[in-house]
This record gives structure tokens, sequence and C-alpha cells, in this order.
């Protein structure tokens, strides 16, 4: 609790702007206590990374923020407003890509937009614009069946970012394809961070992966869950992408990260 | 199977089977068995007659409407049972019960119900394929990826938009094995009322041919309803077989 | 306290025959007795005898048909899964059996065979069969390839395979076939009964719909369907027990 505490005035010292503030939340399931008191500032226009072993909680955080879970007690605000359920200013991009098998790439990265009553030749303009950016072009006419998984997950995100939401909200989005094609995906993260001017909520348990994209991470520990520490990288944000991992902080941070969590891991 | 390099065709041995029967045939060993040769010749000449004509339409009529009456009715309430789960509990015991026991035991109620007609016969129908129906749409509801839904939820989809955009496509597989296995028995069904009631369609015409001994005849109509059967069924897999990746987690 | 599913099963089957009792009471038609009047023809026939007698007569068929389905079904079914050659030859038949609706060969049967035992005993076959055949054959051909090559690498023998890895591996969906085979086997009975010749409860139902006495009618198609069910449901909690490992036995996924 203390370090809950501590943890909240760190991140309120800080002078950007919060996009994204969660208070005191609690989430019980039956008698087990799922998330317990936990309060996080998310700065806009920054990558915060969720970072914890299986079990802490991290995706029924997301999900809260998301709307798709109701808290037990607490709030979220997003942009100053109360969160009571999904809304148009939060876009999820799920851990299994959460794409229609039976609808082409086109219509997939659309379905956002079909939801919200955008008329047909509207939403495949944006749509197209969005599979061009994540690299995909050529391929509207595929269905997610014929693509490999970390296209799949291109099609995730490109849906996600054609709603236009100001807050992006990932679900170990990398967790499902492989290392090499997850290095690729980490690096245009950081190019979207760099040039969309939105907040992204990242969970994962990869350390390295964290440290790698985040300008913020918060340690989630599990049981009941609370933030055990926040921390910053901030020293190689701004220098080439090839070197950010040999750089000593980074791989001061992720050893740092490793010695605080490996108690927690069976 | 292959001889040599070369890949012998699947439904090829049905040939060869056609070969013995016609030796057999030949033979004479048996009244029973005519020469497969004559009974094709039987087939062409009893396909346009009247009776046949009558007997098929008769038929067809009744295994449309009662394939029609049990998708209409089994996939809604397959749908109901896989979302809610107190009509799921309520109703799977029996759908469970019919769907093992044999509904032939029940023609003889519908026949003193329901009279010796055709809507008898349509009602046994219904009866046979039903229960496959409700229980494949009600495990294909159930077993939606759950993120699926959350996305629609999270992009702000109405319940309508959930069941129209969602549910029914991901559960279409499921949805659509339980109606090729629905029809399967459903012209089993529309057989067996016909034989129990035997006064329309193929019933009548198997009194009439077994009365005559007319055994050509009789192989006759038996090909053209296993060829028809089988083909309805291939077709359904086929279709299946189109969507079946509907329902892929990823 | 019972539990809620236990609870939810005995609410759904009071309505339903709540339900039954009402229409009957109505009545819905002159041939629809009630729930009571049928239990009470039930009881009648229980203690008189009648109906032990009867299903002494229906189940002779059905058990002679099931044994020799399941003798035959099975190696016939083993043979199709190990050997291309006879799967090639045997398999089209079958497999059109299964999509058929080999009723229709009642007649005929009757025709050839006379009104007797023999040609109950065939309709139960042929409805009992197909299931089986095809259920052994697919199991043994889906036999993991990894435990068959496990089983050479330790120098196995092609008998050894057989018995030691893929009939022990493919018998649960073996044993279902044999489930789905005996109710596909009581549709036979059931069938014969009404169609050829009324012996045993096809008996009682037909007489009983003749001087339309509906309750005792009624009471004899509860209890067959009950009668199967019952054993069926046997059959599948036989199967739970036997094959419990095999349910979560597999590794991967």
């Amino acid at each position: 609790m203390s370090q809950t505490k501590e943890a909240f005035a760190k991140a309120t010292a800080l002078d950007t702007e919060i996009a994204v503030s969660t208070r005191n939340i609690c989430k019980n399931y039956g008698a087990v206590e799922a998330l317990k008191n936990l309060s996080l500032d998310f700065p806009r226009g920054q990558l915060t990374s969720l970072l914890g072993p299986s079990g802490c909680g991290k995706t029924t955080l997301l999900k809260i923020i998301a709307g798709l879970l109701e808290p037990t007690s607490g709030e979220v605000e997003v942009n100053g407003r109360l969160v009571t359920g999904p809304g148009p200013n939060r876009a999820f991009v799920f851990q299994d890509f959460a794409l229609l098998p039976w609808a082409s790439v086109m219509r997939n990265v659309a379905f956002g937009l079909e939801l919200r009553g955008v008329a047909k030749s509207e939403r495949e303009a944006i749509a197209e614009r969005y599979i061009r950016e994540v690299g995909l072009a050529g391929f509207e006419k595929s269905f997610p069946h014929e693509l490999s998984g970390g296209m799949r997950q291109r099609v995730g995100l490109a849906r996600a970012l054609s709603v236009d939401a100001k807050v992006l909200l990932l679900d170990e989005p990398f967790s499902a394809v492989d290392e090499q094609t997850r290095r690729k995906f980490q690096e245009d993260m950081l190019n979207l961070v760099a040039h969309e001017n939105k907040t992204f909520i990242f969970v994962t348990h990869s350390i390295e992966e964290a440290v790698f994209i985040s300008d913020q991470i918060a340690i989630l520990l599990p049981r009941p869950s609370r933030v055990s520490e926040i921390i910053r990288p901030t020293g190689f944000r701004n220098r080439d992408m090839g070197n950010i991992r040999r750089d000593p902080e980074y791989l001061d941070i992720v050893d740092q990260i490793w010695a605080s969590l490996r108690s927690y891991v069976e | 199977m292959k001889i040599g390099n070369y890949q012998l065709p699947n439904m090829s041995s049905l040939l060869l089977w056609g070969l013995l029967w016609e030796i057999i045939g030949r033979s004479g060993m048996t009244f029973f068995v005519p020469p497969l040769s004559e009974v094709v010749m039987t087939l062409f000449s009893v396909i346009g007659t009247p009776a046949f004509i009558k007997a098929l339409s008769e038929t067809a009529y009744a295994f449309f409407a009662g394939v029609f009456f049990a998708i209409a009715i089994g996939v809604p309430i397959g749908v109901l049972m896989g979302k809610s789960r107190l009509i799921d509990e309520l109703l799977l015991p029996w759908v469970n019960m019919f769907l093992s026991a044999p509904l032939t035991a029940l023609v003889p109620v519908l026949m003193v119900l329901f009279g010796f007609g055709m809507k008898s016969i349509i009602i046994t129908t219904t009866l046979f394929a039903i229960w496959i129906i409700i229980l494949n749409t009600r495990a294909g509801v159930k077993q939606i990826n759950r993120s699926l839904i959350e996305m629609a939820r999270s992009f702000g989809a109405t319940a309508r938009d959930a069941f129209f955009k969602i549910y029914i496509w991901a559960a279409l597989p499921e949805i659509l094995n339980g109606v090729r296995i629905g029809v399967i028995r459903a012209v089993k069904g529309v057989i067996i009322g016909q034989l129990l009631i035997s006064i329309v369609g193929f019933g009548a015409l198997f009194e009439l041919y077994s009365a005559n001994f007319l055994m050509a005849h009789f192989w006759a109509v038996l090909i053209v309803l296993f060829a028809m059967a089988f083909a309805v069924s291939e077709l359904l897999a086929y279709l299946e077989r189109r969507v079946s990746y509907y329902a892929s987690t990823r | 306290m019972l539990s809620r599913p236990t609870l939810l099963k005995i609410l759904s089957t009071l309505i339903v025959f709540g339900a039954w009792e009402i229409a009957g009471r109505i009545p819905v038609s002159y041939a629809f007795p009630t729930f009571i009047e049928s239990m009470q023809a039930l009881a009648r026939m229980t203690f008189d005898g009648t109906l032990f007698t009867a299903y002494g007569e229906t189940l002779k068929p059905l058990v002679i048909g099931i044994l020799i389905s399941t003798v035959l079904g099975i190696s016939i079914g083993l043979a199709i899964g190990l050997s291309g050659w006879f799967d090639w030859l045997m398999s089209p038949i079958f497999i059109v059996m299964q999509a058929a609706p080999l009723a229709a060969l009642i007649p005929l049967l009757v025709m050839a065979y006379g009104i007797g035992l023999t040609s109950k005993v065939f309709v139960v076959c042929i409805m009992a069969m197909p299931v089986i055949v095809l259920n052994t054959s697919s199991a043994v051909r889906n036999t993991p390839s990894s435990l068959k090559e496990m089983g050479r690498s330790f120098l196995g023998s092609d008998l050894e395979i057989i018995t030691k890895i893929i009939i022990p591996s493919a018998s649960p969906i073996i044993f279902s076939g044999l489930r789905l085979g005996v109710s596909a086997g009581f549709i036979g009975a059931i069938l014969s009964e009404l169609k050829i010749t009324p012996t045993g409860v096809g008996d009682i139902i037909t007489y009983s719909r003749s001087i339309a006495d509906y309750p005792s009618m009624y009471a004899a198609i509860f209890s067959i369907i009950l009668l199967a069910v019952l054993f069926l449901n046997l059959l599948e909690t036989i199967e739970n027990i036997l094959f419990e490992g095999n349910n979560r036995g597999y590794v991967s996924d």
C-alpha cells in the first residue's frame, strides 16, 4: 500500500498531462481479490507498459480501462471523463487478434467503423489508409486464415487505429507471433508512438519488450495485485533504435526488473 | 488405394461391387437379386412413370417441410440454450434424451394423433432431424471465441449487431454440421414414416412392388433413393468444409 | 440441499409431465390419455407380467443383432483402418449405408427371409453396423503417428503395434461407435416389430391401438423409450469410467 502511494506520488509529480487514470480499483471474483486498491496514471502521448508475472491482473486492469469488465469498486477516467463501458475514445488490440474469420482484411479493418455506422465507401477509404500504414497493402481481399500470425496482428492493429481513438489498449499483442516478427513489431511500435499523438497502454510479460518500447513501466505484483514500482527509461529513448538493446541503461533496467520479479516466479 | 502410380478414385470400388452384383444376378442364384443391368434398365423406365413421380414429389415435400421446421425451430432454440444457462439446464436433458431415443416408437402415437397422412410423416421427419440441430447450434454458440464478443463490445456493437454480425457467423460451421447430420436423419425419418404409414410416397410404392414381386423395380427405386440421400449429405459436407474456418479462434 | 442442476432436472421433468397431464385432461385429442392414466397402465402391465414377456420377445433380435454387429463391425472396421486395399474396397459401401435410409430394405428382407427372427436380426444389423464399422476404421486410421513411430523405434512387431498401441488408442472411439450402434439397433428392433410382425412391445402397441386402449399404448411406448435411454446412459457412464484417462491423457493439443 505504501509502495502504491509512493508510485502514485511519483507519477503525479510528472509535468506531462495525464490521459488515463485509474483510482483505487478493486476487482473481486467471488472471494478472490484480483486487483486491490490499484491507482495508476498514464501520461498523454506516451506508452505505458503493465508488466508482471502471470496472474498479476494486468489484463484484468486493461479490460477494466476498456470498459469490458466492471471494477468492484474504484473508477477509471479517460481524458477527465468517467468510464462506464466501452467508448469511442479507446480501442483494443487483442492477444488472439479477434479477427472475423469470415471477413476479408478490408472488412475486418473497417469493422470498428462499420459498428459505428460509418458509410461503406467512407470507412473503406479510411481502412485502406491504415492497411497501407501497417504494411498490408495488396492484402485487402485476403482472409485471416490466409495470413501469417504477424500479419493478422497487423490487421488487428489497423482496425484499432482506424477508429481514431485517443487511447490504444494492447493486450499482449505480440505474444502469439514469432520472435523475429515480434522485434519488427516493437520497432514499428516505437515509430507509432513517436508519430501518432495517442496514449498507449501495453500489457506484456516480456521484460525486454517492456523496457524496449516503454516510456513508463508499471510493475504489477500478484495476489492481490498492486503496483510495486514505476520505472521510466529515459536515457536511451531518443537514440537510434538499433542501439537500444546494448545500451547500459537498458541492460541495467532489465536486470533490475528481473531481480525484483524473480521471487514471484515459481 | 494405388495401382502402380495411379491413384484409384475414392468411390471407384463401387464399380467392382456393381460387377459382382451383375454376376450374381446373371447366375440366377437368387430370385431377389436381378442383374444390375436389368435394374438400371428398369430404373430408366420407372423414373418417368406417374407412380414414381408422385412418390418422389410426396417424399420431397414431406422431407423439405420436415427439414424446414427442424431448422426453423431448432436453430433458435439452440441459440437460446447457448446463451441462457437456465434454458440450457431445463432443456438439455430432454434434447439429449430424444437425440438417442428410438423415435420410431413415437410414430404410432403420431398416427393416432395426426392421422395416416402427410402431417404425421412431416412431424416424424422433423422429430428425427431437430435434436442434433439444436445440440450443435448450442455447441456452436457456446464455443464462440470470447474475444470476438469482447471485440464487438469494445467497438460499441449493439446486441442486434453482435447477433447478426458475430454469433450467427461464428457458430455457422457447427450449425451446418448439425443440419447435415439432421438432414441424413431426416431422410431416414421420412422413409421410416412412410414405411409405417405406408399409404403415401415410397412407402406405397414399396408395398406395390413387393406385393407383385417386382424385384428390379424395387432395387431401382432403392438405388435412386440411396443415391439422392448420399448426394444431399455430400453437398452439405462440402458446404460445411467451405465455412469451417469461420470457427477458427485466431 | 440439492444442487442446482439436479433441482432444474427435477423441475424440467415436472414441467414436461405436468404439461402431458394437462394436455390429457383437456383433452387435446380423444387419443391422448393423461400422464397418470398412462402410468397406471404401465404399472398394471408391469405387475401382471405382460411387459416382461413382451420385452423377452423384443430384446431377442436386438441382442443377437447387436452381438453380430459388434463382432463383425469391429473386425471389418479394423481391417479397413489397417489396410489401404480393404479401405478402398469396403469403405464406400459403409459410407453409402451410413447416409442411406436403410429402412427401405425391410420389405425386401421380409420377402427374402420371411417374417421371423432372421429378418428382425437382419434389420437390427443393417441399422447398427455402419456406424460401428466407420467409427472403428476412422479411430484406427487416426492413431497418432507419433505413437506408432514410438512403437517401431522400440522394435515392436506389427502385431504388437496393433494390439498394444493401435487398438487401445482407438478403443474410446470404437466404444462410442458401439453406443451409437446400440441406439440405431433399438430403432431397428422397434421398426421391425412395427413393420414386419407385431411381437413383444410392438404387439402391445399395435394391439392396444387397434382396440383404442390408448393408455396401454402410450405406456408401452414410454417404457421402450425409457429402457433405451436408460441403457444408453448406462453405456455412456461405462464409457466415461473406462476411458477417463483418455479424455485428459493427451499431452499436446
